[in-house]
């Protein structure tokens, strides 16, 4: 997989519940991004004083659109970076990094799938679903969040899942609660083999704890705090476990975002496990 | 006070500019490369430019064992740079020489091997295993580090710890590869330093390593950085690096230098060069843009022909004349 630097144009920036939809048009990502793939956007324009990029999830690519090639995200405006991503505006310059990261792995089998976006962490499921469905896996979608404005993507949901599920903490859509409050349920009545997931970590630990409890495998797309997204900076680490056995500090930009969830030491995350490779002694 | 503008005369076509440079030996065809933490070992970034074109690629500062690094977070932003806390972590020289460099090497990029110890008998080893590793265009030694059998001390804010790790080093290195001792800003008088490792045999210095910051959390209201204190870089210390860059020059007039810190452009560049440098690294700019350091030599190039300047010999020191 190779990554390319794009300059980029925005073809559009709209509204979507508390989320912002951006198309950005851009030669050589689209082509090869797979479905967990994520972009690294450059903030502020070429003097700008914020130097670090920002990642995102790819939503969806075109190569045969009006635009050309585009490649669209879907972003929550909270820090300076992003704030200013919410300005942005039709034809405006974008420098764009991507796609970078290993995708989701798809199975080989066409066994039944759980697909578990938390918030924006939906954007890269239905991608995912399409891919899964093409090959004969059953994709069953679950989309949970705070509110009813954080949940992404509910008419692609309707189009793309083999079934839809969604759940809200405040119950204003769906069922009241968290994703795991139906997940468990859901893999067991799918005998699925493999469940998805996308979203904040502490949703990505309990959903490969249920999926662990009932007996699928799980692919977590995981967000750490990244400065370059290429590989070459190392502050995108956490805990991971290899097939050795050995727990390495694995930078999530390059070597994830996706993970297998019983890989990742969920529980010290933001932290040197004792027994790390070159771990302090 | 103000200076008489330098004029060399009308432009030129960059074409007609030479970017080579001759690194104590070692031909560059130009004086850009990478800084040691911002480019890893080359691989990541030949997807964006093609390394061997550059000046050099320096590697990540290496260790003698695996290195698992600080706790995250280990980075936060701040204005027009950054912190750092990454704890240079790394798979340690065997997997190094075994992987990364030989890989260098084969793509024909000039590897400049960065490394880097707890204590000065972890230098010596190093320079040992680099210094016969085949394809090894130089050495950097990163001295600026917390020697563990003094105090934690970095050596580099020591002129008697830095001489020492640069005397110990030095005859296991062969004569034909240089060695720059990479030196921190955070002294009283950098230029003491530099004549402390030139002393010890060291055949250039790289000036400057990021410079010790903190920054708090607004939700915790805490240090935001895992390893409480982290490294600052970024174009928001190009004026304290062109300024070490100055000081040591003005000190030691024949002591090549690598100037290093927060170069972005092409201007930034031979900023570095006016003041002295005979070489520059990009390094925290390649996260923004990690096509930087190519697009730094077509700067530079252009920046040299506007104003009818053949090669770099021509401006270098030149704000100093
Ligand atoms: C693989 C991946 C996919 C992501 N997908 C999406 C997405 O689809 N939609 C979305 O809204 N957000 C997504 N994020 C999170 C997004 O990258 C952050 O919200 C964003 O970087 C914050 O930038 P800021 O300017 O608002 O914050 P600032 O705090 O100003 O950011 C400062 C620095 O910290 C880094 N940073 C801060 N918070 C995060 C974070 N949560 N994750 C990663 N880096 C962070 C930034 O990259 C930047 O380098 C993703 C993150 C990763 C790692
Ligand atoms: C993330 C990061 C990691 C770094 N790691 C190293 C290192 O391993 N060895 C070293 O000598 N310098 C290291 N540095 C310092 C840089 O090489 C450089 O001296 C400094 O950042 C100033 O240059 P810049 O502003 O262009 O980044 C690192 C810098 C950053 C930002
Ligand atoms: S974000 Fe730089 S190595 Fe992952």
């Amino acid at each position: 997989m190779s990554a390319t630097q794009s300059a980029g144009t925005v073809v559009s920036r709209t509204p979507v519940g508390d989320y912002h939809h951006l198309v950005i048009a851009a030669e050589g990502i689209a082509e090869h991004a797979r479905p967990g793939h994520f972009v690294a956007l450059a903030i502020g324009g070429v003097d700008s004083g914020m130097l670090l990029r920002r990642a995102f999830s790819i939503y969806r690519t075109s190569t045969t659109g009006r635009h050309g090639e585009t490649v669209e995200i879907v972003f929550a405006a909270h820090g300076k970076g992003t704030r200013w991503m919410a300005d942005l505006a039709p034809g405006d310059p974008i420098d764009v990094v991507g796609p970078v990261g290993r995708p989701f792995a798809l199975p080989k089998e066409p066994v039944s799938c759980v697909l578990v976006g938390g918030g924006y962490g939906s954007a890269p499921m239905f991608s995912l679903a399409t891919a899964l469905r093409d090959r004969g896996c059953p994709a069953h979608l679950v989309l949970g969040a705070a509110t009813t404005p954080r949940l992404f993507g509910l008419s692609d949901a309707n189009k793309v899942g083999s079934s839809v599920h969604v759940t809200t903490e405040d119950g204003s859509t769906g069922t009241r609660g968290r994703v795991t409050d139906v997940l468990g349920d859901l893999v067991d009545t799918t005998d699925a083999a493999v469940v998805y997931a996308c979203g904040p970590m502490g949703m990505l630990r309990a959903v490969a704890d249920v999926a662990e409890d009932n007996g699928a495998w799980s692919q977590c797309a995981v967000e750490e705090s990244m400065a370059c997204g290429i590989g070459v900076c190392m502050t995108c680490v956490l805990p991971v476990e290899g097939e050795d056995g050995i727990v390495r500090m694995v930078r999530s930009c390059v070597d994830g975002p996706v993970f297998r969830g019983d890989r990742v030491r969920w529980d010290a995350v933001g932290t040197i496990p004792p027994g790390t490779l070159g771990g302090p002694r | 006070m103000s200076y008489a503008p330098h004029d060399f005369g009308g432009p030129i076509s960059p074409d007609e500019v030479d970017l080579s440079v001759d690194l104590c030996g070692v031909a560059l065809p130009n004086p850009v490369m990478t800084a040691s933490g911002c480019a890893a070992a080359g691989r990541e970034l030949d997807q964006f430019f093609d390394v061997a074109e550059l000046g050099a690629i320096v590697t990540k500062s290496i260790m003698l064992n695996p290195r698992s690094g600080r706790a995250t977070p280990r980075m936060a932003e701040t204005p027009s740079g950054m912190l750092n806390s990454i704890g240079l972590q790394g798979p340690g020289i065997d997997a190094f020489l075994a992987r990364d460099l030989p890989w260098l090497v084969q793509r024909g990029a000039r590897a400049v091997v960065s490394i880097a110890g707890d204590k000065p008998a972890d230098y010596v080893e190093l320079a040992r295993r680099v210094g016969q590793a085949p394809g090894v265009a130089a050495i950097e030694v990163n001295i600026s580090c917390p020697n563990v059998e003094n105090r934690g001390l970095v050596f580099a804010c020591d002129a008697e710890s830095s001489y020492r790790v640069i005397e110990e080093c030095r005859p296991h290195i062969p004569d034909d590869i240089p060695v720059f001792a990479k030196l921190t800003p955070d002294v009283t008088d950098i230029a003491t330093i530099a004549g402390a490792v030139a002393d010890a045999g060291a055949d250039g210095v790289t000036v400057i390593n990021t410079l010790l910051g903190l920054t708090m959390d607004p939700d915790t209201l805490r240090p935001r950085l895992g390893g409480v204190t982290g490294g600052l870089s970024g174009p928001a210390v190009r004026p304290v690096a062109v300024r070490a860059v100055w000081q040591i020059r003005k000190a030691l007039p024949d002591l090549p230098i690598l100037g290093v810190g927060g170069i972005r452009t092409g201007f930034d560049a031979l900023e570095f060069v006016l003041a002295g440098a005979d070489a520059v690294q990009v390094g925290t700019v390649i996260f923004n843009d990690p096509g930087a350091p190519m697009r730094v030599v077509r700067e530079l190039r252009d920046e040299l022909a506007v104003r009818g300047i053949r090669s770099l010999d021509t401006v270098r020191n030149a704000a100093h004349g």
